[in-house]
């Protein structure tokens, strides 16, 4: 897990070199901004499935495809979308990647498949993946849309993966699978509660409290 | 046909959908407005209302719709787009009628009325139904079961945030930190129904 989030973090700092605009937009998307602690939008569909690590990989990868691709063709089609049908297009867009993702989830992971259940439909009605396409994707260009789109997912899927992190360790004892040191010996009595709906509440409900107090001393710093 | 048996699955799966399995509590969805228009008990049950009407019926259309297009077609993984798109023509509409005789709730909601488009709880109950393998009646009932389900708990949750308008909570916490934990606790409530239906 930890290694996750240092890839994360070291695929941005590479990507950092290469130009300002592209550092702001990871800052923003990543951290500033980031689409589950400043907006809290689009948790639906993906907090059910952060109880085991892996689906919530899954979920997230399939996340980052769809955000930043349908990001990208919003963006390709601005100039030829009439405004006043423009949400139907950009729904259209989106369930266009939505179904790839669950074809060829279908076709090559069937058990995950039938573990994410519904949820992966669910992405369409994910809130950020339609706010993205329509605060930013629908006005700028498509190179930037697509990064926009990428770091707001990653950013997203970050969050997710602590959360998940903690109620399955917390919850089963094990991180993606295995069986983790202490927890899951006989001195760690498992917190069932982690596992089931009431947990995730908890966990991103904390999380949310503890990125908010960060942020707030940092302004009183700032002053 | 005897429709008895139906009827009666019918109750338990609605019953069901509102405690037991709650859309909102335990399976998360439709979060976004829950957080966002909670925070005074009058536009949350106006916006339950509509969530409930818009449920039941997009249920049923979807249940139409997939049974006699989709399936003869062999297009069942159309059915997302093909779902959304009966779910916007019909949210329209109710935005259209509330336009027309609540002005007051329109205003309030503003914002979030294009979002019920893209409120996860309506197309997720739909693409539980499929899943599920409901009959029609079936159907009906989780349809109705599930609005009243996300209904009750948004009242309940305007309710307790009204009361915490005025208290002191640590800034970090304001908003959707605290929404989120009382959603933790209220979902912890909930579990407690999961004995209920399992008695008979």
């Amino acid at each position: 897990m930890a290694l996750r989030i240092k890839q994360i973090q070291r695929c941005g700092a590479d990507k950092m070199k290469m130009k300002s605009d592209t550092r702001k937009m990871i800052v923003e998307g990543l951290w500033r901004n980031n689409p589950v602690f400043k907006q809290v939008l689009g948790i639906c569909s993906t907090l059910a499935v952060t109880n085991l690590v892996l689906n919530t990989v899954v979920m997230c990868v399939a996340l980052v495809f769809t955000l930043s691709l349908s990001s990208a063709t919003v963006s390709l089609l601005r100039k030829f979308t009439p405004r006043n049908i423009r949400m139907m297009v950009e729904t259209l867009i989106i369930g266009f990647y939505v179904i790839i993702v669950d074809l060829i989830l279908k076709a090559y992971w069937p058990e995950m498949s039938t573990n994410l259940g519904p949820y992966v439909g669910l992405i369409i009605t994910n809130c950020i993946v339609m706010g993205r396409c329509e605060a930013y994707g629908n006005t700028n260009p498509p190179r930037p849309a697509f990064l926009d789109g990428f770091f707001n997912a990653v950013g997203y899927s970050f969050v997710l993966l602590i959360i998940a992190t903690i109620r399955e360790l917390l919850g089963m004892g094990t991180v993606l699978g295995y069986s983790m040191p202490f927890f899951s010996g006989p001195y760690w009595d498992k917190w069932l509660i982690m596992v089931a709906p009431p947990g995730a509440f908890f966990m991103l409900g904390i999380i949310t409290w503890i990125f908010r107090s960060i942020e707030i001393r940092k302004e009183k710093v700032n002053k | 046909m005897n429709a008895g048996p139906e009827i009666s699955q019918a109750f338990v799966v609605c019953i069901s959908a509102v405690f037991t399995q709650n859309i909102l509590l335990t399976y998360f969805l439709g979060l976004c407005p829950f957080l966002g228009v909670s925070r005074e008990v009058k536009t949350a049950v106006g916006l339950g209302l509509a969530v409930i009407f818009v449920l039941t019926t997009t249920c049923m259309l979807n249940w139409l719709a997939y049974r006699y297009v989709l399936v003869p077609l062999n297009l069942e993984f159309f059915r997302f787009i093909l779902f959304i798109i009966i779910i916007a023509a019909f949210v329209q509409l109710v935005e259209m009628v509330l336009d027309r005789y609540s002005p007051f709730l329109y205003q309030q909601l503003g914002v979030f009325l294009p979002l019920i488009t893209v409120n996860c709880a309506i197309l997720g109950a739909s693409l539980f139904m499929v899943i599920r393998d409901y009959s029609f009646i079936v159907t009906i009932g989780y349809g109705f079961g599930s609005g009243l389900g996300w209904f009750l708990a948004i009242i309940a949750m305007a309710g307790i945030r009204q009361k915490l308008a005025n208290e002191k909570i640590p800034r970090g916490l304001q908003g959707p930190g605290i929404s989120l934990i009382i959603a933790g606790l209220m979902a912890l409530a909930f579990m407690g129904f999961s004995g209920v239906l399992q008695a008979n």
